[in-house]
């Protein structure tokens, strides 16, 4: 159970980065943080007590696997945040270029 | 027929491929291979719909077929309700892809525009057919990734901006939709939705699956602009470039929004009165407070992406008012008729939006401005424009010859019927605030006396741009043929059953 807890915990912290961060980098960093709680979550979701790795061996009989298909999602998921960061950087670059300056304050043009 | 299914993914796919590959070697390689996709899908998703009635189709990815009852690989299911999507998002972006042949000219690096499109359509196509959870998810990402990008391709200060606050919304939406799937995986072991659904048959915990909603109510909230979650469209859609901007109002919310919260809705979970309230209020508040804002607005384009809001709520109150219906139990054909009104509305809304931000982006495209102030007068100048806009301000605001008119018409009289008659009378008020705005728009961009610029210099937008608004606005006209009972019998039924009876989309599914 604590480990759930320990996921959701990482969770806010990077929800309270996205909210309180008034840094580009920073807020995406936050985001990833965030992102890799779910992965977290995910592995959890597949993991059992003493399971093997899911690599089945037809010599030995009886085994405890853990669930692979939490890990390919998880894989998967890695991926996909991986191009959205990417995507968020060079956003967060453009956007230096345009103001000088990687504070959200300064960078306001459109209101909601 | 079924072999046809993978390819609405793959077509796309290979074309972006091949445009970033040849794009900058062969000269107007992308002008050419673009249109021709689009033309293809569309003609494919064509002929699925005659082809399809009233049954469904699964196609079994890599020939993973189902062991015993289970299933093991990805499932492609297209079933009425999934044909209508495909028709409507492969129109839309053919109309929107011809259309930027001639206004994307005053852009850079036109090729990866082309590509993008290609990919962003993949995905789009991706989520409509998909039956499994978490291919869903991929494809849905594959599409707002696109879309991150091309929101951002003016490269302008406020193009950046609104791309920046899009994707970290768009990304805690994703998180919030990933969250939940791992959550339904671990309870139920299966990610195929009509799997999860003979599940959930058997018996569920209540309080689980109601944490499990209201997350993907959230996540989904988000992609399609519900109003607590709408933050990221007016400035999203309003930055784009204009054929983006259709597509993004037009097809994107309501293929990565609405589709798949309805599709998980109706044909996954178990219908629960909390949701249903939920739906239906979120509804109706993101009907009123979008046409509130929308009225404000002197920004053509955020004024358009208000009303989108306002538009969506229609659909989305529409469906929750179909599930109270359908839990009742007393009154069937009212559920029907909500649940139609919101799938025709939806079709709708895709046409006339589509349309109006095409206008705008006509508008911006000789005038370079996109405030209603600085315009006026152009109706003499620009008649092709000013028609077509005026046949798609009529049809949003409900007037009736046109589209507009007939589906909130539905909508309102299954409200009546269904006893809401306080989300009837709403209906009624939103659609003549709506009709206020439009109005102000036509005032403002046509008729009044011209201001600043001379207009005399102003021409009318060139072909490709022109036959394409005339395309849409014909089809604002034909599309009021579906009020007719038996056409919408053809077109719209199989669209319906499939909603209303669950068990119609699972066993075809697993293949038992």
């Amino acid at each position: 159970m604590t480990v759930y807890i320990l996921c959701f915990v990482l969770f806010l912290v990077g929800l309270y980065g996205v909210i309180t961060r008034r840094n580009l980098i920073k807020i995406a960093i936050s985001l990833s943080i965030m992102e890799f709680s779910i992965f977290l979550i995910l592995v959890l979701i597949g993991y059992i007590d003493n399971g093997l790795a899911p690599i089945v061996d037809p010599g030995s009989s009886a085994q405890i696997y853990v669930d692979p298909l939490p890990q390919a999602m998880a894989l998967t998921a890695i991926v996909i945040g991986l191009a959205t960061t990417a995507m968020l950087m060079a956003i967060a670059i453009r956007l230096y270029r345009k103001y000088k300056t990687f504070d959200i304050r300064e960078i306001r043009n459109l209101r909601g | 027929m079924d072999t046809l299914i993978p390819l609405f993914v793959a077509i796309p796919l290979i074309s972006a491929f091949l445009i970033i590959l040849l794009g900058k070697l062969v000269n107007g390689f992308h002008r050419f291979l673009g249109p021709i996709t689009l033309l293809v899908l569309l003609i494919m998703a064509v002929y699925e719909f005659t082809g399809l009635g009233k049954s469904s189709i699964t196609y079994a990815m890599g020939g993973w077929a189902s062991e015993g009852g289970f299933p093991v690989g990805i499932y492609l299911v297209l079933d009425g309700f999934s044909v209508l999507m495909l028709c409507i998002i492969n129109l839309i972006g053919l109309i929107a892809l011809f259309y930027s042949l001639s206004y994307m000219t005053k852009y850079t690096a036109e090729s990866n525009y082309f590509a993008l499109f290609c990919l962003i359509i993949a995905g789009m196509n991706g989520v409509v057919l998909s039956g499994d959870l978490f291919n869903l998810f991929v494809f849905l990402e594959v599409s707002v990734i696109s879309s991150y990008a091309l929101v951002a391709f003016g490269i302008g200060k406020t193009e950046l901006e609104a791309s920046f606050k899009y994707q970290v919304l768009g990304g805690l939406a994703s998180m919030l939709i990933l969250l939940a799937i791992g959550l339904i995986y671990w309870k139920t072991k299966t990610l195929n939705i009509a799997d999860v659904r003979n599940v959930l048959d058997a018996g569920y915990s209540q309080s689980f699956y109601l944490f499990v909603q209201v997350l993907l109510i959230a996540g989904f909230g988000l992609k399609a602009a519900i109003i607590p979650f709408h933050a990221w469209l007016p400035d999203a859609h309003s930055s784009a470039p204009s054929p983006i901007s259709a597509m993004l109002s037009g097809v994107l919310i309501k293929a990565v929004g609405i589709y798949v919260l309805i599709r998980l809705f109706f044909n996954m979970f178990v219908f629960s009165h909390e949701i249903a309230l939920v739906l239906t209020s979120l509804g109706a508040i993101s009907m009123v407070v979008g046409s509130l804002l929308a009225i404000v607005q002197w920004d053509l384009k955020r004024l358009l992406a208000y009303s989108s809001i306002s538009q969506i709520g229609y659909v989305v109150m529409a469906f929750g008012m179909g599930i109270l219906l359908l839990l009742k139990g007393d009154n069937e054909p009212a559920a029907v008729l909500a649940i139609g009104g919101a799938i025709y509305h939806m079709i709708n809304h895709a046409v006339f939006k589509g349309l109006l931000f095409l206008n705008a982006g006509s508008l911006e495209h000789r005038l370079d401005t996109r405030n209603l102030k600085e315009m006026g007068g152009l109706s003499k100048v620009m008649p092709v424009t000013s028609t077509t806009s005026f046949i798609a301000s009529m049809s949003i605001s409900g007037i009736p010859p046109f589209n507009g008119f007939f589906s909130k018409l539905i909508i309102i009289i299954a409200a009546i019927n269904g006893r809401f008659y306080l989300l009837a009378t709403l209906a009624v008020v939103v659609s003549i605030i709506t009709l206020a705005y439009f109005l102000k728009f036509q005032r403002y961009a046509f008729f009044n006396k011209p201001a600043g610029k001379a207009i005399q210099k102003i021409r009318e937008v060139p072909f490709p741009m022109s036959f394409s608004m005339i395309v849409l606005a014909t089809l604002c006209l034909a599309l009021s043929l579906l009020a007719i009972p038996s056409v919408s019998e053809v077109v719209l039924r199989p669209a319906i059953d499939v909603l209303m009876q669950p068990e119609l989309y699972s066993p075809t599914m697993i293949g038992i």
